[in-house]
């Protein structure tokens, strides 16, 4: 059992952070006529469906989002105990010469972010690939750097980030939790 | 959930959520089929021997393609010409190729049981492409895909096996998964090509095809195997193609659309007629498509099952 330690963040914070990075990612990208999302499954997926809602809101105009599924790109995918689900990727659009705004949720080891870089670039030649993450938690295991971050969340290595979001778990927070206890 | 076993021998036996598992994945795996880039990399560094003691093209392009699409590393033979035909045993032969350090095994054979034999004497995971008459379970499983695309379902589905139930593993894999996964089954052919005791399975069996063909949602259509010296068990190809044969004027006394599915080669106007096969209802190509995902779905699972 892990006992909660803080709630980093909770429904209106994440809103106002979500609208926040919205506009970064238009401001940097100066609009969103070259722009695809793509979220990593499950919860990237979602936050990247909520910055797309809000960037097309903003700019008056229809973005192309994607998902994708990590699984088949993992680097311990043969040595881990429980086998990963693969659920599948679903990006029915061309990513060659756009400016990609990859999403997900937490970033930590960089090693999700590796896979994803990986099969992005399988899946053609984009312009530019920019990450964007609600939370950053530290302890990069790879050379990986966020272009817009939520929240820089300073964490031990054994404290757990939990992010909660409607379309998932019912309400929206994210919540740092503390070190896994031997009960 | 991983699969419960280590190999793929035959669907006698396989779960309901196992079926449904491999089905799932292989949706997954159809995508990684339309994308520029045909490759993924999920069994880098797995070396997996395709061993096929009888001949196959198909069968054997397909798991192969699969083998490559996951980035494994494929070493593949085709009995002829191998030591097989200098006389070793189908042990020593598996064990020398083990030697090598493979991974898996897929294995086509002439002989019923042979790869479960294999699974017991080697440490690879074993992978049944076809024994004997015995069981062909891929194919049965790209066939089950195939149906739930087009139908959308497999519960409560009327599937029926026509021509030479008794020589082929495609019908008996076909009927163990098709009613695990709740699929009403029959068979139809002449009774010299239909195995003694088979309603045991809890199939329906039919002499007539005209009799079953208003009832059913699917039929699938088997292959006469010439060379299995079917063609002495009825008297002539003509015939047969008068009482069994598949043609528009029959499917047309159906009341509802019927898919038409053949795990091929075609023998064109033998066991279904030219433009049955062309026909807008038949998923004969959607098939050979669906079996590298099929296969594909089958290999990822069983290597990352640890």
């Amino acid at each position: 059992m892990r006992k909660l330690k803080a709630k980093i963040m909770d429904a209106v914070g994440l809103e106002r952070t979500l609208t926040r990075l919205s506009h970064e990612i238009i401001e940097k990208n100066k609009g969103a006529g070259n722009l695809v999302i793509v979220g990593i499954k499950t919860r990237g997926a979602i936050i990247a469906q909520r910055i797309t809602k809000r960037i097309e809101e903003i700019e008056q105009t229809k973005l192309n989002i994607g998902l994708l599924d990590i699984t088949l790109y993992r680097d311990d995918l043969l040595g881990k105990l429980e086998q990963p689900e693969f659920k599948g990727t679903d990006i029915i659009f061309s990513i060659a010469g756009k400016d990609v705004i990859l999403v997900d949720d937490v970033l930590f080891t960089g090693r999700t972010i590796r896979a994803a870089l990986d099969e992005l670039i399988d899946l053609g030649r984009p312009n530019t690939i920019q990450l964007a993450v609600l939370i950053d938690r530290g302890h990069r295991q790879l050379p990986v750097k966020a272009d817009f971050v939520g929240k820089n969340v300073p964490t031990s290595i054994d404290e757990s980030i939990r992010v909660h979001l409607k379309e998932t778990d019912g309400h929206d927070e994210v919540l740092l939790m503390h070190p896994e206890t031997q009960a | 959930m991983p699969l419960e076993s280590r190999h793929l021998l035959g669907l006698q036996g396989m779960s309901q959520p196992d079926i449904q598992l491999i089905l799932d994945t292989a949706i997954s795996f159809r995508e990684v089929l339309e994308r520029p880039i045909k490759k993924v990399p999920p069994l880098q560094g797995k070396t997996i021997a395709n061993m096929f003691f009888e001949n196959s093209t198909r069968t054997r392009f397909s798991f192969e393609l699969a083998e490559r699409r996951l980035s494994a590393d494929v070493l593949g033979f085709q009995a002829s010409g191998t030591s097989v035909a200098k006389g070793e045993t189908l042990k020593d032969t598996a064990r020398n190729i083990e030697a090598m350090k493979v991974d898996m095994v897929v294995m086509r054979h002439s002989a019923s049981g042979a790869p479960h034999y294999l699974s017991q004497v080697i440490n690879a995971n074993v992978i049944n492409a076809g024994d004997g008459s015995h069981e062909h379970p891929t194919q049965a499983l790209l066939d089950m895909y195939t149906i739930r695309e087009k139908l959308g379902k497999l519960d409560g589905l009327h599937v029926c096996i026509v021509g030479d139930i008794a020589h082929s593993r495609v019908a008996r894999s076909n009927i163990y998964g098709l009613k695990t996964m709740g699929a009403k089954v029959s068979v139809c052919g002449p009774a010299t090509l239909m195995p003694r005791g088979i309603e045991k399975l809890g199939v329906d069996v039919y002499h007539h095809i005209d009799d079953i063909i208003p009832h059913v949602d699917v039929l699938n259509v088997l292959r006469i195997q010439l060379e299995r010296d079917a063609g002495r068990l009825f008297p002539t190809i003509r015939e047969f193609h008068n009482y069994y044969g598949i043609t528009r004027q029959r499917l047309e006394r159906s009341p509802k659309p019927i898919t038409i599915m053949h795990p091929g080669p075609i023998n064109r106007d033998v066991e279904i007629s030219a433009d049955v096969a062309d026909s807008e209802h038949s998923v004969i190509l959607q098939q050979v498509l669906n079996g590298v995902a099929i296969r594909m779905a089958v290999l990822y699972l069983l290597a990352t099952r640890n």
